[in-house]
């Protein structure tokens, strides 16, 4: 029954000295559902990601993606199996251009990265990926602009595009909606709705919203100083009192500041 | 066919619209410079009795003046194709090499080595070997100084090419390096002469940097060199999106290290010597100051900072005698102070500012923050 997960960890753990920011984590994701992740600050929901993109070795446990142990393998080859992944801080390009940040993403995957004796715009169906993409995520219109002159919402919405554009059957999305300004989130929770309607992906997201985390969700896990709180569908979760008592409880002065 | 010819032509050398003209235009002028500098400051006695105009034009560019200016043209050549792939690494690629000369110096070694008396080799077998060897050369150091980052990289670089100086000045292999004195007087083939055919030579010169500017400009608009500027500008994020970038790098390396060394074989060979010196951090610093005078992350720029320095250490040294390196060193902090993205880059930002410059220029001599 090792297939009937997209994603497995088994007791993963990484520590930074003696601080332990992941213990012994065990999680299991099936495939095509939205599953989030929340906690406090500090939680170590961003580590959790790092180490199963492969920003982080992890210090013992293992990651089982699609049934294959893919512990410890460096970034750039899970970008290659399926497992793509936004920043919560915005970490794009900022030199090159809005489309270029998108194009590179999408010409990652193919097989002409090392064509070094012709013009890179000769393979025209990674410009056209790109542009597609733009248009799906709202950034048509400042696809010529260097990414460093994007307001902070908009470089969410290229985070996400470059995210998008190599087509990843994993998805892990770190904190999209932080920063953005309220009346930009609709549009970014459509795009997740959108891929989500395609059916074809498996979406892992980390939000602090809880009004959104409990609107899209399929399944919840709730880290708490580097552990797994509490697990289950997010009514299961809004009910639960020991999540209620260690998490949402301080989490009230925050959801009611961002409601206002 | 005249139009979509010159259009070829256009596309070749640049892609974009007005800028190809001005490039064609430059090259043009570069390849009609010994004929033009024949007829302006050549000698006329030169032009022997009953040559044609033509003739007689290219005789008088072996004279006087045009044959000075031709050479001082070469060299900015030189220092250009060197300048280009300093570029490749620091202004495309983000690596900060302080051992550049390493290439420079070693591809004008192998070809005096090679073409000389303990070898004999064939000049065109020699050239061949020099970009083997460049090649094998970057391969091996850059396979070793890529496996750390930032300021480790510039230290290891470093060392590697004070390995390669202490080698070449080493007594030990006197009888092939020539020790401390280097090579001179090695029998370059007599129709490649730069006294004798020093027109002849400037083609060559020009030939060559003309096929690396454009293999340069090639490399770094391909889908390999889009991922190296992807690498500058964001190393983690690039490999995140899937990229390995350690390749990347590494090819960058090569193509910088294979540029370099023609530029050190050319130079090498318009000297007739080739001196320890070439392996110097001095000569990773010529380069590392043009590029940034003319402009970190263009290839205009590299090639615009070695005319720049070539000219202004001529004239400086001509008008101010030995103090002229104080005098350089001033100009050259002006131009990083009040073109602070170097001349082709404030170009293109259209971010030059007296103001701002000045401001800069004053917090530099007191060591205050300007207000405001
Ligand atoms: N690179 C690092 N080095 C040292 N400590 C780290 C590092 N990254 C995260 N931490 C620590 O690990 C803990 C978990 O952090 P993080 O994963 O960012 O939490 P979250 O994303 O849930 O807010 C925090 O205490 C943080 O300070
Ligand atoms: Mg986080």
């Amino acid at each position: 029954m090792e297939n009937s997960y997209i994603l497995e960890t088994h007791n993963l753990r990484k520590s930074f000295g003696g601080l332990v920011a992941v213990a012994d984590v065990s999680l299991r994701v099936k495939p095509r559902t939205l599953h989030s992740i929340i906690g406090p600050n500090g939680a170590g929901k961003t580590t959790f990601f790092n180490l199963l993109s492969g920003n982080l070795q992890p210090t013992s446990g293992r990651v089982i993606f699609k049934g294959l142990d893919i512990t410890g393998i460096p970034a750039y080859r899970t970008a290659h199996l399926g497992i793509g992944r936004s920043f919560q801080i915005t970490n794009v390009f900022p030199n090159l251009t809005v489309e270029e940040n998108v194009r590179l993403a999408a010409q990652s995957l193919g097989h002409d990265n090392f064509k070094f004796w012709s013009h890179y715009l000769h393979y025209s169906h990674y410009q056209e990926r790109a542009r597609e993409i733009l248009e799906q995520v709202g950034l048509a219109d400042q696809a010529r602009l260097p990414a460093s002159l994007l307001p902070h919402g908009g470089k969410r919405k290229l985070e996400l595009g470059i995210l998008l554009a190599a087509d990843p059957e994993l998805m892990l999305l770190d904190e999209p909606t932080a920063g953005m300004a309220r009346e930009e989130i609709p549009r970014l929770m459509e795009v997740i709705q959108q891929i989500r309607q395609q059916g074809d992906k498996t979406i892992m997201l980390v939000e602090h919203k809880m009004d959104l985390v409990m609107n899209v969700s399929d399944w919840i896990t709730v880290m708490h100083q580097g552990r797994v709180l509490a697990e289950g569908a997010p009514a299961e979760i809004a009910a639960n009192e020991v999540v209620q008592a260690a998490y949402l409880g301080d989490l009230y002065g925050d959801l009611s500041e961002g409601m206002a | 066919m005249q139009v979509s010819l010159s259009r070829r032509w256009q596309k070749i050398f640049s892609g974009r619209g007005a800028q190809g003209w001005v490039y064609l235009a430059v090259f043009a002028l570069l390849a009609l410079f010994p004929l033009i500098a024949g007829l302006t400051i050549g000698n006329p006695q030169a032009a022997s009795e009953g040559a044609g105009f033509f003739e007689g034009l290219l005789q008088r560019a072996e004279s006087g003046y045009a044959k000075f200016w031709q050479g001082m043209l070469i060299q900015m050549l030189i220092l250009s194709i060197f300048a280009m792939s300093y570029d490749i690494l620091l202004g495309y690629t983000g690596i900060l090499s302080f051992g550049h000369a390493m290439f420079f110096g070693t591809g004008g070694y192998a070809i005096a080595i090679l073409i000389g008396q303990h070898f004999n080799w064939p000049f065109f077998q020699a050239l061949g070997a020099v970009v083997v060897i460049a090649v094998l050369q970057s391969l091996i150091f850059g396979i070793l100084s890529l496996r750390v980052k930032g300021v480790y990289l510039t230290m290891v670089t470093l060392a590697f090419a004070e390995m390669f100086f202490i080698l070449a000045e080493a007594g030990d292999f006197r009888q092939y390096t020539g020790a401390d004195d280097g090579l001179h007087g090695f029998p370059v083939p007599a129709y490649l002469s730069a006294t004798e055919h020093r027109t002849r030579f400037y083609y060559l010169a020009l030939i060559l940097f003309v096929l690396v500017f454009l293999a340069a400009r090639r490399l770094i608009n391909s889908p390999t060199g889009r991922v190296m500027i992807a690498t500058r500008d964001n190393e983690n994020r690039a490999m995140m999106i899937g990229f390995n970038t350690f390749w990347y790098k590494l090819i960058a390396f090569v193509a910088a290290g294979v540029f370099a060394a023609l530029a050190g074989a050319l130079s090498a060979l318009f000297n007739v010597s080739v001196t320890p010196a070439t392996l110097t951090t001095f000569r990773t610093i010529d380069a590392l100051a043009m590029t940034i005078i003319g402009g970190v992350g263009t290839l205009i720029g590299p090639i615009l900072g070695a005319g720049i320095i070539q000219l202004l250490g001529y004239w400086l040294e001509r008008w101010f005698g030995a103090n002229w390196t104080l005098i350089y060193g001033i100009i050259f902090m002006l131009i990083v102070v009040f073109l602070p993205y170097g001349i082709v880059g404030t170009l293109r930002r259209r971010s030059f500012g007296w103001k701002a410059g000045w401001a800069r220029w004053k917090q530099l001599l007191t060591g205050k923050a300007a207000p405001g």
